[in-house]
């Protein structure tokens, strides 16, 4: 299975995500330049985290008009996996590849640290190997990953499904404590309707390994390509076509 | 070319006037107003380091393993398999209590520059610190901005921030410490120096335009404060980490192609410093044109564009003919380079403002010929007093009650406030997270690891700088060997005040002296490193304050120790010799507010053995944890061993200080004897353990075993501490972020 990974000037864990599909997942993987704008017969698409641009204006909102973007909308549009990690959700949000929005944390800082999700969708490329209600820890590093929608838009979110990821504590449990930075639902990932695209802030390339803190992430790779083997991802996009 | 220059424009440029003489003795005629500009920064002590010199020059500097040594931008260090460790530590204290945000950010760029320009991938930073009491409100706001701006740039750039330390004294208030560490990686053949050679090389300006900030920024960095600093904000520059993070990438880029011939960044002295540094080196001159330089604002002269310190800038000299292939990196990165001047063959530095000459000086004269001082040094008349410790009768309080306030005491707690604010995770090697022990990174592509510590003691450099520099040397080592890691380099970052006064300056020499004799004790070598002087504000200076950041090697990465207990059921093991030693410790600020006495007593044959001991011993399986006996003695340090475990427990028991009676227990758990180590292992090990011990000639006594949830401590038997670690914890763990409550989490 090929992964493309994107990588937009600013971008910092393109190396990770790389390492992680490739090294420890043993995959193929590629970095493709924000400039390019073919995905060379990618897969699955991984946008990594970082500071696109630097993120001096809102986050992701000068990456989303990168023209890799063009490739990546249609290879969405599709039915192929893309998932947008933290600074790689945040582009997938202002390229309206996923609904909302994202404010600073409710503390104004920046967090890094390990926390808990509970997954609350299983079927999804990147989660399709979980277990439902499944707790993974995994880090964060974020300033702005308070997520924030409309009640309209929120309810819809609910209707179809598409909260992959909750904050909770380590028995599983969404508390006002176990929420990092005050978002919405303590959500901390969400799916496109078509349930392809996927983005969350928490950093699933970076716990893939008991070494380096927790291998919980490693699911998450593992079931894109599990659904890949199973042909599941091919159904999926043309079956909503 | 210029007339002479009044009195009042040569001393605006901290030059005096044997100074002056000396610059119109170089260039055999008067300088131009430009030159005199040059001279200026490359002379200020920033640039000139001419008071330090003669003392840095003991310094152990080589060794089989060093690479590169002090000199170039960075040290670099052989870590095997063809790959070096390259890595400096940097102050930015001046421009951190200006502008503290700006002041600490710039502060990660600079030395980040340093590594990258050595052909390196950084891979990690530390960070030392030092404040004011927390509860001076301003000293909160500089603290607050210094965490948030080496997070603002760091955590952009994507360089983790693994580690460091915090201390807080009064002396800083008005002069906080900044000391910015960075670790880089480099295939040892590749490494690439900051020279300019062969006629006729094109000479490349990459980066950021040029403003009038920072002008005369390493002139400000050698001035004392006084209650007008504040005003001298024009001379601090604003960071731009996503700047800095395309010159990374693009640099590196450039450097695989083979075109380069060197490379420097645009630090203290911007382009002054660069260009000549570059042809000195190289035993070269420059030939380069303002007006080629990108500018940011109109009418720039070329005074001010060649002492503009704006950031994240680049030099280059590129082989000729091979110009296209590194333009073209650059503008696959968005980034244009622009083409400023030429490699010569005369040796001077030869500065062009549209065609015209506007300054010519022969590199040399602004590098290796800078005056040199030999300052005076005298004893500092404090010493005598404050050496002298008399305790009182007893204790002022209960032990159980000593331990509560030292958890509580901001040197002492957990510094997850601090850290949770800086990305310690991105490039997925952080084997040990910060508050863990030392900061560990993997090397990907090996199984070897690198542990770094930065550690210093203003306190005891304060009542003998010699003793407490030595101190600052073992502590750091100590704090790698515990990680499992053997010590293979240093850098040190030496924070004093003025030296014209004879006082700083002995505790300048002495302080060096000190770090001369652990560094050959030990056989580290220094590799580089920084210093900065003038750290007073309104005339009083801070505690003399060297900095070490040590690297060690770990090469079977599997092997790597933390500071916390690993399960219950584990034989804990006291290595090293406990004596009633209460000078300068935190014991005695916390509890009696006394700075006094002398610092601990050194053994550096015995801190030898107990590094070798702790390598072997993490190499050969035998240990589960390890953590340094450091600020609040015993106590403490058995604390933090079962703090992030969960809960945990422990129950020792250790026989009595030799004290007087009433201090007896108070000194068994809080004194502040150095060369102590806390180790845990397996009851299948641990008789294998302290055979090495007594083979290595380690004093190693087993004191009890993990386990129970509590934190029990007896003292020949009798209990002198039993607290639930959960109640220890919560108080080290929530002390720091209490004084910055304001906001929710």
């Amino acid at each position: 299975m090929r992964f493309a990974v994107i990588v937009f000037p600013g971008s910092n864990c393109d190396h990770d995500a790389y390492y992680a599909a490739k090294e420890v997942l043993g995959q193929q993987a590629e970095f493709v330049w924000h400039k390019e704008t073919d995905l060379r017969g990618a897969d699955a698409v991984i946008l990594p985290g970082g500071f696109s641009h630097g993120d001096y204006l809102r986050t992701g909102a000068i990456a989303r008009f990168s023209p890799v973007m063009d490739a990546v909308r249609t290879f969405a549009a599709g039915g192929g996996p893309v998932l947008g990690i933290c600074n790689g959700f945040q582009i997938l949000l202002e390229a309206g590849l996923l609904p909302g929005a994202m404010l600073r944390n409710r503390g104004l800082k920046f967090v890094c640290e390990h926390v808990h999700v509970r997954v609350e969708q299983t079927d999804t490329p990147f989660t399709f190997a979980c277990r439902s209600q499944q707790v993974l820890r995994m880090p964060i590093a974020h300033g702005e990953g308070n997520y924030f929608t409309t009640p309209e838009e929120l309810r819809r979110l609910e209707q179809n499904r598409q909260i992959v990821f909750r904050y909770v504590d380590p028995a599983g449990v969404a508390t006002d404590e176990s929420n990092p930075n005050g978002s919405l639902q303590s959500i901390a990932g969400i799916c496109s309707e078509r349930r392809n695209v996927v983005g969350l802030m928490p950093h699933p390339e970076r716990a893939c390994e008991l070494s380096i803190g927790s291998r919980d992430g490693l699911v998450m790779l593992e079931s894109v390509v599990k659904a890949h083997a199973a042909g599941t991802l091919a159904a999926a996009g043309s079956a909503s076509v | 070319m210029s007339s002479a220059h009044d009195k009042a424009t040569i001393e605006r440029h901290g030059l005096n006037d044997e100074e002056y003489q000396r610059i119109v003795k170089a260039l055999g005629r008067e300088p131009s107003l430009t030159e005199l500009g040059i001279f200026s920064v490359m002379w200020s002590e920033h640039c000139s380091y001419k008071s330090s010199r003669v003392h840095l020059r003991n310094l152990p500097t080589t060794g089989p393993r060093v690479l590169q040594g002090p000199g170039e931008n960075a040290g670099a260090v052989d870590i095997g398999e063809g790959l070096a460790a390259v890595f400096k530590i940097e102050s930015h204290n001046h421009p951190s209590f200006i502008e503290p945000y700006q002041g600490a950010a710039t502060g990660v760029g600079g030395i980040i520059r340093d590594i990258f320009t050595m052909g390196a991938r950084p891979i990690a930073l530390m960070n030392s610190l030092r404040f004011g009491e927390l509860d001076d409100p301003r000293v909160r706001r500089n603290m607050e901005g210094v965490v948030a701006g080496i997070a603002g740039y760091g955590n952009s750039i994507g360089i983790p921030t693994v580690g460091g330390e915090i201390a807080f004294e009064e002396c800083y208030s008005g002069n906080p410490l900044v000391n910015v560490f960075c670790l880089g990686l480099a295939k040892a053949d590749e490494i690439v120096k900051g020279v300019a050679k062969g006629t006729g090389n094109p000479v490349y300006y990459v980066g950021s335009k040029t403003g009038r900030d920072g002008i005369h920024g390493a002139t400000m960095a050698s001035a004392e404060f006084d209650e007008n600093s504040a005003e001298k904000r024009p001379a601090v520059q604003v960071g731009d980490p996503f700047m800095e993070k395309l010159l990374l990438e693009a640099c590196l880029e450039v450097m695989t192609t083979d075109a380069l011939i060197g490379i420097q960044d645009m630090g203290a002295a911007g382009l002054t410093c660069s260009t000549c540094e570059m042809g000195s080196r190289g035993g070269a001159g420059i030939d380069i044109d303002v007006a080629h330089v990108p500018q940011r604002e109109t009418g720039m002269t070329a005074y001010e564009i060649m002492l503009s310190e704006s950031q994240e800038r680049m030099l280059l000299v590129v082989k000729r003919g091979r110009e296209r292939e590194v333009e073209d990196v650059f503008e696959k990165w968005d980034l244009h380079a622009a083409h400023i001047g030429e490699v010569t063959d005369d040796g001077l530095m030869r500065v062009r403002e549209r065609g015209t000459v506007v300054a010519e000086i022969p590199t040399g004269a602004l590098t290796d010929d800078a005056p040199v001082y030999k300052r005076p040094m005298a004893t500092p008349s404090y010493l005598a007093d404050v050496q002298k410790l008399s305790l009182p009768d007893r204790p002022p309080t209960d032990d159980v009650e000593a331990l509560r306030a030292l958890l509580a005491s901001p040197a002492i707690a957990s510094k997850r406030w601090v850290y949770r604010q800086y990305d310690h995770m991105v490039r997925t090697n952080t084997l040990v997270l910060p508050g863990m022990g030392a900061g560990v990174v993997r090397v990907k592509g090996t199984n070897r690891a690198l542990a770094l510590s930065v550690d210093g003691n203003g306190r005891y450099c304060y009542l003998d700088p010699y003793r407490g520099a030595v101190l600052a040397v073992i502590e750091a080592a100590r704090n790698v060997a515990c990680a499992g890691a053997e010590p293979i380099g240093a850098t040190n970052c030496l924070n004093f005040g003025n030296p014209e006064r004879p006082e700083i300056m002995w505790q300048f020499g002495r302080a060096v002296e000190g770090i001369t004799a652990a560094c050959k004790a030990l056989d580290i070598p220094i590799t580089g490193g920084n210093v900065s002087l003038y750290n007073e504000t309104d005339g009083r200076a801070i505690y003399p304050t060297p900095v070490l950041g040590v690297v060690g090697l770990l090469e079977d990465s599997s092997k790597v120790l933390g500071r916390c207990f690993a399960a219950s059921g584990d034989r804990i093991v006291l290595l090293g010799e406990s004596r009633h030693e209460f000078g300068g410790s935190e014991y005695l600020k916390v509890l009696q507010s006394v700075v006094a006495g002398m610092p601990p007593e050194v053994d550096l044959h015995a801190e030898r053995a107990l590094q070798q001991l702790l390598v072997l011993a993490a190499r050969e399986g035998l240990l589960r944890s390890a953590h340094d006996c450091a600020e609040g003695g015993l106590a403490v340090t058995l604390a933090e061993c079962s703090f992030g475990t969960g809960g945990v427990g422990l129950t020792v028991d250790v026989s009595a200080a030799h004290a007087p009676a009433a201090w007896a227990s108070a000194s068994t758990l809080f004194s502040e004897s150095a060369s102590r180590v806390i180790v845990s292992a397996t009851t299948e090990n641990v008789g294998a353990l302290l055979a090495r011990a007594k083979a290595l000639g380690v004093p190693a006594r087993e004191i009890g075993t993990t386990g129970t949830g509590r934190i029990s401590v007896s003292i020949n038997g009798r209990n002198a501490i039993d607290i639930a670690v959960g109640d220890a914890e919560a108080i080290w763990d929530g002390a720091l972020g209490k004084f910055f409550k304001q906001r929710a989490a």
